[in-house]
């Protein structure tokens, strides 16, 4: 699938996503945006994954380790063909199997539960270490926050993919600049994080998160030592008021607010 | 068998270790996951065996157990082992969100459980570990008394397919259970039958109860010793019984009062057949130096303290 097509489905998702959130009165709007572009990348170019067969010993591992985002990749999940795509009016409704956090158990495509923050590095660690026992050929992917970084166990994690050689795992940080009480600068300042982690042993590529165009070949590029994708987002991406601002972490949007919303992506497409 | 002679004492952990090999040299999907470990968790010949399965994370607990759950996520059987002070109360949160609540296919082997670091001190103790782990869904929790039993829970939680965490001691003890003997999870062994009292403790502890029932056998007294290894799920059938046949139930464990064996035998007590009860165990204190027989015996678990703390609860029956 080309740029193109990549960034109109990317658009496909934020609207849903803005309407479910709309609809549920809750979500992760702002990082939900920010990360769009990565997850329609992975599901609809990168991954090698069989939403007939989800538990295909041979799929491609992804691991959103920030897992509050949900509902961005239920949506995109949905859009893939792993669960109904009427399923998200149900987000965070009673007896839903979609609530705010993904459950493995439940939901075709989520391959570890989240939603404890420094959770799916390790995980992504083990699933890449299984691969090089076992001389499979899968490759894994994990998503996390920037803000996330600040948990200790991801670096314990780091530490651990440089030790064990694997250049089969690739992590993205959506690096969108806030976390959710305050921007990351004012916080726990991580930033820059190139150079944290090439002294961690790891290969680092610095992209636009939000243009498509550096998020494939990043995805798709192969290192001898982890790969880490710095991707420069904006949180509320695609949303005039929404970006770039530490408020929309997760608010949710008014009816004016919803409309333009709509409006705007709508436009877009 | 003498439980008095050195030489007829066993570190369960070599039961464990031997068992590991065995399982890996049939299965190459086994692989064990430490936290710098080696020799405590008697990886050594595991080690020398299959080196590039040793997947040592160095010391990192809470890596360590998210390794684990992505391992058994690539289709590995990771034995995931630490001091169980550290494993359970470092990694509490992975054993919970990527163990059992992902219901990944993972054992946590805890490794000096209970007071067995005796002089390193309550940082070094897990007496916490059950009431940590018994709340978590998914998660059998086994307590082994003695290497038969450790080499059997071993080889049973190879081939069930979720969580188990498995508590081992470090502590030498004698042979208790037949050789031969099958585990079966949530099932509680009767190791002497009685009709006045029921005696149920797990772990390093049951030793002590047989020894305790002993000494009251000679005042007459006809005291049902029940070995439960498996805190989670526990054996209710065998403890309503043994409340109806015996009328009272004391229980000991190498662990803090609160939460534990004794907590979870109580929970089935009140809920189906209510009768006096007795708790030893920890009693929600960090120990003074010593032993950890030394420890047992302080906080009113030496056979003969069991036996005199049976006898006050049968003058309330």
């Amino acid at each position: 699938m080309e740029t193109r097509e990549l960034e109109q489905i990317a658009r496909q998702i934020r609207l849903r996503d803005v309407q479910a959130v709309y609809e549920a009165g809750a979500g992760h709007i702002g990082g939900e945006m920010s990360a769009t572009d990565i997850l329609t990348a992975l599901f609809f170019r990168v991954l090698n994954i069989f939403p007939e067969n989800p538990k295909n010993p041979e799929r491609d591992r992804f691991v959103l380790s920030k897992g509050h985002v949900a509902l961005a990749l239920y949506v995109t999940l949905a859009k893939r063909g792993f669960i109904p795509e009427e399923e998200i009016s149900t987000f965070l409704k009673p007896m839903s199997r979609l609530n705010g956090h993904p459950n493995c158990n439940k939901v075709p495509g989520v391959e570890t539960n989240t939603g404890p923050l420094g959770h799916g590095l390790p995980v992504a660690v083990g699933m890449a270490k299984a691969a090089k026992l076992s001389g499979a050929a899968y490759r894994t992917f994990v998503l996390t926050g920037d803000g996330e970084m600040q948990e200790g166990s991801n670096w314990e994690a780091i530490m651990a993919g440089a030790q064990f050689g694997l250049d089969n795992l690739t992590l993205i940080i959506d690096h969108n600049r806030f976390q959710q009480g305050a921007s990351l600068k004012d916080t726990n300042d991580l930033a820059p994080l190139r150079p944290r982690l090439e002294a961690f042993g790891w290969d680092v590529t610095e992209i636009n998160g939000n243009a498509m165009a550096e998020v494939v070949p990043a995805l798709e590029k192969r290192t001898a030592r982890p790969h880490c994708i710095v991707a420069h987002t904006n949180k509320g991406h695609g949303i005039s008021f929404m970006q770039d601002s530490g408020d929309w972490h997760h608010k949710v949007p008014n009816k004016d607010q919803y409309e333009l919303a709509v409006k705007e992506l709508s436009e877009a497409l | 068998m003498d439980a008095t002679t050195k030489t007829n004492l066993y570190d369960c952990r070599d039961a464990f270790a031997s068992v590991l090999e065995k399982l890996a040299a049939d299965n190459e999907a086994v692989v064990a996951v430490c936290n710098d470990s080696v020799g405590s968790s008697k990886l050594g010949g595991f080690k020398s065996k299959f080196p590039e399965r040793l997947v040592n994370v160095g010391i990192a607990e809470q890596n360590m157990v998210g390794v684990g759950a992505g391992l058994a996520n690539g289709g590995r059987i990771p034995f995931v082992c630490g001091a169980s002070c550290f494993l359970t109360g470092r990694a509490l949160e992975q054993i919970k969100a990527d163990i059992s609540y992902s219901n990944a296919n993972v054992k946590l082997i805890g490794i000096s459980s209970g007071m067995a670091y005796g002089e390193l001190g309550p940082t070094h103790h897990s007496i916490e570990d059950f009431a940590w782990t018994r709340v978590l869904p998914n998660l059998p929790v086994i307590a082994p008394c003695d290497r038969i039993e450790t080499a059997a829970a071993v080889a049973w939680a190879a081939t069930y397919d979720g969580p188990v965490f498995l508590r081992l001691s470090r502590v030498g003890v004698p042979d208790l259970l037949p050789e031969g003997h099958v585990f079966e999870v949530g099932k509680a062994n009767v190791l002497r039958e009685g009709t006045d009292v029921t005696l149920i403790a797990n772990g390093t502890l049951t030793h002590r109860m047989v020894k305790a029932a002993d000494i009251l056998a000679k005042d007459g007294i006809n005291a049902r010793v029940l070995n439960m290894a498996t805190v989670r799920p526990i054996d209710e059938a065998a403890i309503i019984a043994a409340a109806k046949e015996t009328g009272a139930i004391v229980t000991a464990e190498e662990h803090s009062i609160y939460g534990g064996l004794g907590s979870a035998v109580a929970e089935v007590v009140v809920d189906h057949a209510p009768v006096p009860m007795k708790r030893l165990g920890v009693p929600g204190v960090y120990a003074p130096t010593g032993s950890a027989e030394f420890l047992l015996d302080e906080f009113g678990m030496a056979p003969g303290a069991i036996a005199e703390a049976t006898v006050a609860l049968l003058r309330r029956k």
